[in-house]
């Protein structure tokens, strides 16, 4: 087994603690990991992106190579685009529609998410709206987390529980919000 | 022993901590910093009452370092390639004094530049200073080899130099951690002119380290780490250093035995293993991260006793880091890109956050230099670099920490006037305040803006040394009281800031303008910080 994931966006919107969650997960199923990540300049609102790899057996990259991706997670839908040269011929992709523009050239929505569904096996997902619904706006990347977890070869019972001690520290009522927003993601998505 | 899901820079960090490290020292930046970070949250460090505070710059880093290890006790520097600059002088002559207590050296290189202005290969410092050095193929090596580092410095009384790059600083995996070993007891020096580096002391001392370093290849700590495994297919022989190895086994996948492969992680390098490398194949693929440190030397001045590929012929790229793509068009392996990227994707550079002090000051600077002229703006390492982008497109220069004051002092001894510096706080006093002196003591035309966030904003919003300083500073080092002045950068006050630089431009000496207000991402932090210490007051 390996599940190869790029996890895309823009800088301070979160993605790390996605990573961090399917990381927490991982190592309650003892399964090996990696996960390279991007600090310094490109938090300042560039683009961002990490390369998560989980195996049955050794990994020695620390970066996936070209056409080798199983999944593309992105909390931004131009993002998603950025990265499809690692999505395999086979891999799906999973994103948020709602743009981030920090950029006076940001292209047609319409447009972007057209090119989205050119993909094969593509899900987008309104993250933004969902999240807002359930009273935490701020929980998002659970909800396109909770989305893509179909896809990721772990329990999702893994991620709940990843959510319970990443989040623990700051408090049952967080805890909470988070973990519906997981499951709020999964139920949108198609089986 | 249990597991960690640890950074490369966080297991170079638990490992000293575990390794005995008394002291750490460093100046944040990319991709150094979380070693410090790491450090300064750990309560084993906090226990053990290990020195953990950001030092001024590298170099005085370098020297804190030396001087914990004089006494006797295991000191730890890190610091990004570019701070190795800063720190060479130190670190240069710290091979030729040696050390007491064992002396850590790690330099985190940035090939690629995703946070840098070069990318500049520490192992040339290591040979130049004629040191061991490590480089860890992966977050567990890292680890373990610390303790080697550690123990490889005190048994030969020399620094080792630690080099990591992007990829491994910023990668995290599971690391096994081992029981952890006492710190040392505080000692002196066996010889109390071992540190005294006059011409007669220094001249033994040298010729002791040329001799030592010839004796270095075959040290059983350094050569454990160097490993030729064989293989049938004579066509080509691999040599990889550090991280390389790992994409090279990525593509050779249950192959891996297939050609000979010299797998370096430390040096110097045992030239029999070369030559072993070399008598097994036609020709060798030489994969290193950053320059063709090994290339070079392996092809020599006259190139033609060994076939070499690498990044001297083309079949590496010259620059950039490696990956596991470059790796199989290396070895002639078909790579499958997957779809390209649409044409309608836009790049995002990074940009000010909402609502940062650093972009109302370049509003209202912007707005006056249209009054006088392109071409004046000299700046440096840090957010406020991003002023060099649109909509400011106010920055001209950005080299090196500190240069934005000198060099706006050379620009005006050549008769550019008014010259302008921007400066961010943690970098003014990193590098800036010598280059000030310079300007009080010529009175250069020169305005300094002082660009006060008071933090370290660019790589995550560290202590700044010079955080309720700055005045006393610049005062002490002469600048008028009439000539520094205080603004607050934020919109409302755009046109009385407009009108203070105005002021100072027009000043044919130097004047310091500090503009302060407070980071927007240490101060959001900071704020929600209090508001759950008084949640948890009330509770």
């Amino acid at each position: 087994m390996k599940c190869d994931i790029i996890l895309a966006g823009v800088g301070g919107q979160g993605i790390l603690s996605i990573a961090a969650t399917i990381g927490l997960a991982a190592v309650e199923k003892n399964l090996f990991l990696k996960q390279s990540e991007v600090h310094g300049m490109s938090q300042r609102g560039g683009d961002v992106q990490s390369h998560f790899r989980l195996s049955d057996r050794e990994i020695h990259s620390d970066l996936i190579p070209y056409g080798k991706a199983d999944l593309i997670i992105s909390v931004e839908p131009m993002e998603v685009l950025r990265y499809l040269p690692w999505l395999s011929p086979e891999g799906g992709l999973v994103t948020n529609s709602v743009p981030y523009v920090n950029i006076p050239d940001y292209p047609d929505k319409d447009e972007i998410l057209k090119e989205v569904r050119k993909v094969h096996n593509s899900f987008i997902i309104d993250a933004d709206s969902i999240a807002k619904e359930l009273g935490s706006s701020r929980s998002g990347n659970m909800v396109i987390l909770g989305a893509a977890s179909s896809y990721i070869a772990l329990p999702f019972e893994s991620l709940e529980n990843a959510v319970r001690k990443l989040f623990g520290r700051k408090g049952e009522e967080v805890v909470e919000l988070n973990l519906k927003a997981l499951r709020a993601g999964r139920d949108a998505a198609p089986r | 022993m249990q597991s960690f899901l640890l950074l490369g820079d966080e297991a170079i960090a638990q490992a000293a901590l575990d390794a005995g490290m008394s002291g750490m020292y460093a100046y944040p930046g990319t991709p150094s910093t979380e070693i410090m970070e790491f450090i300064q949250s750990s309560a084993q460090a906090a226990e053990g009452n290990v020195h953990r505070e950001w030092s001024s710059n590298e170099k005085t880093a370098m020297e804190a370092a030396l001087g914990m290890s004089y006494a006797g006790k295991r000191a730890m520097v890190a610091m990004k390639h570019v701070g190795l600059n800063v720190a060479a002088d130190a670190f240069i002559n710290s091979s030729v004094t040696g050390v007491n207590g064992g002396l850590v050296v790690v330099a985190a290189d940035d090939p690629s530049m995703h946070s840098s202005q070069n990318e500049q290969d520490s192992r040339f410092y290591g040979k130049f200073a004629m040191v061991p050095q490590f480089e860890p193929r992966n977050q567990q090596e890292a680890y373990d080899m610390i303790f080697d580092a550690f123990e490889l410095s005190e048994k030969y009384h020399l620094p080792v130099l630690f080099r990591i790059t992007t990829r491994l600083a910023h990668s995290r995996a599971a690391v096994k951690r081992r029981k952890p070993v006492r710190q040392n007891d505080q000692s002196l020096p066996s010889n109390p002119r071992q540190f005294v580096l006059l011409p007669a002391i220094a001249r033994k001392q040298y010729k002791a380290l040329t001799a030592l370093f010839e004796t270095m290849p075959s040290e059983p700590l350094i050569s454990r780490w160097n490993r030729l495994s064989r293989g049938g297919d004579r066509s080509l022989g691999i040599l990889t250093c550090g991280i390389a190895y790992n994409y090279l086994l990525e593509n050779l996948g249950d192959n891996a035995d297939r050609y000979t492969v010299l797998s370096v992680a430390a040096y110097p390098l045992d030239r029999g293993l070369v030559s072993e490398l070399v008598s097994n194949c036609e020709k060798v693929l030489v994969l290193e991260e950053g320059y063709p440190f090994i290339e070079e030397q392996l092809r020599g001045l006259l190139d033609r006793d060994v076939r070499v590929l690498g990044r001297l012929d083309g079949t590496v790229p010259r620059d950039g880091e490696l990956n596991p793509s470059i790796v199989a068009a290396a070895l002639g392996m078909k790579t499958a890109m997957g779809k390209e990227v649409p044409m309608l994707v836009k790049q995002r550079p990074p940009s000010f956050c909402k609502g940062c002090g650093h972009a109302d000051l370049f509003s209202a600077l912007s707005e006056v230099m249209k009054e006088i002229g392109p071409g004046r703006v000299f700046s440096d390492i840090g957010c406020y670099t991003l002023g060099a982008l649109p909509p400011y497109n106010m920055v001209n220069s950005c080299v090196d920490m500190g240069a934005s004051v000198t060099m706006a002092v050379g620009a005006a001894d050549a008769g550019l006037f008014p010259a302008v510096a921007v400066i961010g706080d943690s970098t003014f006093t990193h590098s800036g305040m010598t280059g000030l002196l310079d300007a009080v003591i010529k009175d250069s035309p020169v305005t300094l803006l002082i660009s006060d966030n008071s933090t370290t904003g660019m790589t995550g919003g560290q202590k700044s040394q010079a955080t309720d300083r700055i005045e006393s500073i610049c005062l002490g080092l002469g600048v008028s009281r009439e000539h520094l002045r205080v603004i607050v950068p934020l919109k409302k006050n755009h046109e009385e800031n407009m009108n203070v630089i105005r002021e100072e431009l027009a000043h044919h000496g130097i004047s310091v303008i500090l503009a302060r207000r407070e980071c927007i991402q240490t101060a959001t932090k900071n704020k929600k910080a209090e508001a759950a210490i008084k949640t948890n007051n009330r509770e």
